[in-house]
């Protein structure tokens, strides 16, 4: 199976983002290296509106991620409610 | 009119999809004229998905708060003099080189994408070219404004795009993006959108900016993470489009096949000066090239591919030979660099004693082996006040038009040598890879702007090879070239840390 | 089909045709296994040069700072010229042995190994 991975940089929003992924994808491996937060899993890892907003604690929106993006790995499947990254091998 | 907020599709189908019209009283080939001539089948454009759903209203909302928080960080650097907090000054020689060499490019690709923009006839790619177009300007306009700080007090940067037009070793990344734009669009996006986003940009701003981030630059990581994270979405459009075009017709699939081929070497062989940048340029180490590129490229490369098994397409045969060459890519580059050291726009040294240590450690197979010796060999020389410089101009690879510095890998320290006769002429090679693009599409490549070629043409003045560096390539000598070791830039530095040189140090205690 | 282009049968200009470097044609020279010029080098020299002039002008020029460059023994020197093995004949000139525009001429010193042997 081949690794989904999302790099993010590596800030205090990231970090509630961070415990999101990591909450709903237990299997992810979080590696930190300078100024950046790469995330990554075997298949598939999925980023929920809702938890990231219990996170946070406020209101947010998928397309924000991309504020903090670096880079992601997989096909992407995004809408209101989340986003997603698969490989299909 | 409702209140309810448009869900993200609704809104992405009305101010996207529903931008589109049907042509009444002209002929679609009149309107797109160069969709067919590649011979790319499209039978249906509406099945073109774009995976972020991208509206330009939230297109500008989020791209405003990027801006906003890098320009907080691009004001807090300068105004706490953030050149001084760099490393080592030597570092700010891969910022130099970044400026001439790679913020071109991003220019050619906001020109690229806005002229494919207008060739495709789906609407969706369309819109997702027209605000990759935007990216591009806004990733060259950033990039330009970061660095104009380092322009202030560093020599190098004050002639970027002059220099990236005429200069020896920027016509590789120059010619590389000029081959794709006088490709056809659908080749332009496997070239750059696929290619050149998904297997370079991610080597050179990821683990790089990580890097730069790790000597203290911080404005550098931050508006190359700040690109990159528009080059994250760049990368899903270079990989829907490849999908797209495998769907749309099996006879898609072979042309796209060697478009494949084609671009991952090109934009490998590009990669050569972020190789260099990563083991010799960086003063704090964060991870090797060999280790970048097994994350970036081969880890990345074999989902990638594996996941497009299932349309026919396979893993380039020149990933093998890649591969094959991570252990000694970086020492060769910066081998051509240290040679043609008085001919470059920035700094070259020989790393420190230390320096090597780690180079050793990370490259058991190949550093102490192949290069060392050679290394020592400057120092030496370097010490006897006889810094070594190639005192004669090199060959160069009529695809890539890199110096002929790599090496058959079953025989390391045999240069490779391609040749091939066109039309009465030879043309010659560093790799399969170069003489396969070259002999699949010759006349294309008679046209290389071959920068030692010109220079014995007389295109790029003289007589004197002083002419061409200094009045040609308007690099200022003895200021923006030589080694690090007693130049301007050094002296500044050391002036700013109350460091001597260490040339001051030997006068003295002598 | 030498390229894909909107135009038929598109043909390129040839930007490195000998007749562009005024009376002179373009010779690569490469030292096998000696890396320590990172590259084979590149010279425009007249086609009625005699080969003697590589010999006794170009090569030194290019290579001498090499420390085993004064060691070679030119009489064990292997040539090739494009990749097939060459006997140069010192006064011919280079159009008479049929050295031509861009052609590589490599030539190897066996027992000479480079810098500690490495192959710089
Ligand atoms: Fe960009
Ligand atoms: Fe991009
Ligand atoms: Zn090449």
């Amino acid at each position: 199976m081949s690794k989904v991975y999302i790099a993010l940089q590596d800030n205090e929003e990231s970090h509630y983002i961070v415990e999101a992924i990591e909450e709903d994808n237990p299997d992810v491996t979080v590696i930190y290296q300078p100024a950046m937060i790469r995330i990554e899993c075997e298949g598939h890892m999925v980023i929920k509106r809702e938890t990231v907003e219990e996170k946070m604690g406020r209101d947010w929106e998928i397309p924000a991620l991309h504020v903090n993006l670096i880079t992601l790995g997989g096909n992407v499947d995004e809408d209101d409610d989340q986003l997603s990254l698969t490989w299909n091998n | 009119m409702s209140n309810k907020k448009l869900n993200m599709k609704d809104k992405y189908r009305l101010l996207t999809r529903d931008l589109e019209w049907e042509f009444s009283y002209r002929d679609r080939k009149e309107i797109f004229p160069q969709e067919d001539f590649e011979g790319i089948k499209i039978t249906d454009w509406s099945k073109w998905e774009d995976p972020f759903r991208l509206t330009m209203d939230s297109y500008w909302k989020y791209q405003a708060e990027k801006e906003k928080k890098l320009y907080a960080i691009f004001d807090a650097f300068s105004q706490n003099n953030g050149q001084q907090n760099v490393t080592d000054a030597r570092y700010v020689n891969a910022i130099k080189l970044f400026l001439t060499g790679v913020s071109p490019l991003e220019y050619q690709a906001y020109s690229g994408f806005a002229h494919v923009g207008r060739q495709f006839g789906g609407v969706g790619a369309r819109v997702a070219c027209q605000m990759q177009s935007l990216d591009e300007l806004r990733h060259v306009q950033t990039q330009i404004h970061a660095m104009s700080h380092y322009n202030k007090h560093f020599d190098g940067f004050q002639d970027f795009a002059h220099m990236h037009d005429r200069v020896w070793y920027l016509s590789v990344p120059k010619s590389f993006f000029d081959d794709a734009r006088s490709a056809g669009p659908f080749e332009f996006m496997v070239a750059i959108g696929f290619s050149f986003e998904y297997v370079l940009t991610n080597l050179l701003f990821v683990p790089f900016m990580s890097g730069a981030a790790y000597n203290g630059d911080m404005a550098t990581v931050t508006f190359g993470f700040s690109a990159q994270s528009d080059e994250a979405r760049h990368m899903t459009l270079g990989l829907e489009i490849i999908k797209f075009l495998l769907e749309q017709h099996e006879d898609n699939v072979p042309i796209v096949q060697r478009w494949i081929n084609k671009w991952l070497w090109r934009g490998y062989r590009v990669l050569t000066l972020v190789a260099m940048m990563m083991d010799y340029m960086l003063p704090n180490k964060v991870m090797s090239w060999q280790e970048s590129f097994e994350v970036y490229f081969e880890e990345a490369a074999s989902s990638l591919f594996k996941d497009l098994a299932r349309y026919g397409i396979e893993m380039p045969p020149y990933a093998a030979d890649a591969i094959a060459e991570k252990e000694h890519l970086s020492h060769q580059a910066w081998s051509i660099f240290y040679n043609y050291g008085h001919a470059a726009a920035f700094h070259t040294w020989m790393p420190t004693a230390q320096e090597m240590d780690w180079l050793s450690e990370k490259y058991p197979n190949t550093f102490d082996k192949y290069y060392r010796p050679r290394f020592e060999k400057w120092r030496e020389m370097e010490e006897a006040g006889e810094r070594y410089y190639n005192p004669t101009l090199p060959m160069l690879c009529q695809t890539c038009q890199i110096p002929m510095g790599f090496t058959d890998m079953e025989n390391p320290t045999m240069t490779s040598y391609r040749q091939s006769v066109y039309d009465g002429e030879r043309y010659n090679f560093c790799s399969n890879g170069c003489k396969d693009i070259f002999d699949h599409e010759p006349e294309k490549y008679v046209q290389s702007w071959m920068p030692v070629h010109q220079i014995f043409q007389g295109n790029c003045g003289g007589p004197e090879m002083e002419d061409v560096l200094g009045d040609y390539y308007r690099i200022n000598l003895g200021v923006d070239n030589l080694d690090f070791k007693g130049s301007p830039d050094e002296a500044r530095w050391n002036g700013w840390h109350n460091l001597q040189s260490a040339e001051d140090k030997l006068k003295k205690a002598s | 089909m030498a390229v894909a282009a909107i135009t038929e049968n598109y043909v390129g200009e040839r930007l490195d045709r000998v007749e562009n470097f005024h009376g002179n044609q373009v010779l690569y020279v490469g030292w096998d296994h000696h890396l320590m010029f990172c590259a084979p080098v590149a010279f425009a020299v007249p086609p009625d040069a005699p080969f003697s002039k590589v010999l006794e002008e170009l090569i030194p020029g290019a290579f001498s700072l090499h420390p085993e460059f004064g060691e070679i023994d030119w009489n064990q020197v292997e040539w090739h010229l494009n990749a097939e093995s060459f006997t140069p004949d010192t006064n011919a000139t280079l159009a008479e042995q049929g050295i031509d525009h861009k052609s590589i001429l490599r030539f190897a010193t066996p027992g000479l190994d480079g810098l500690k042997g490495s192959g710089s």
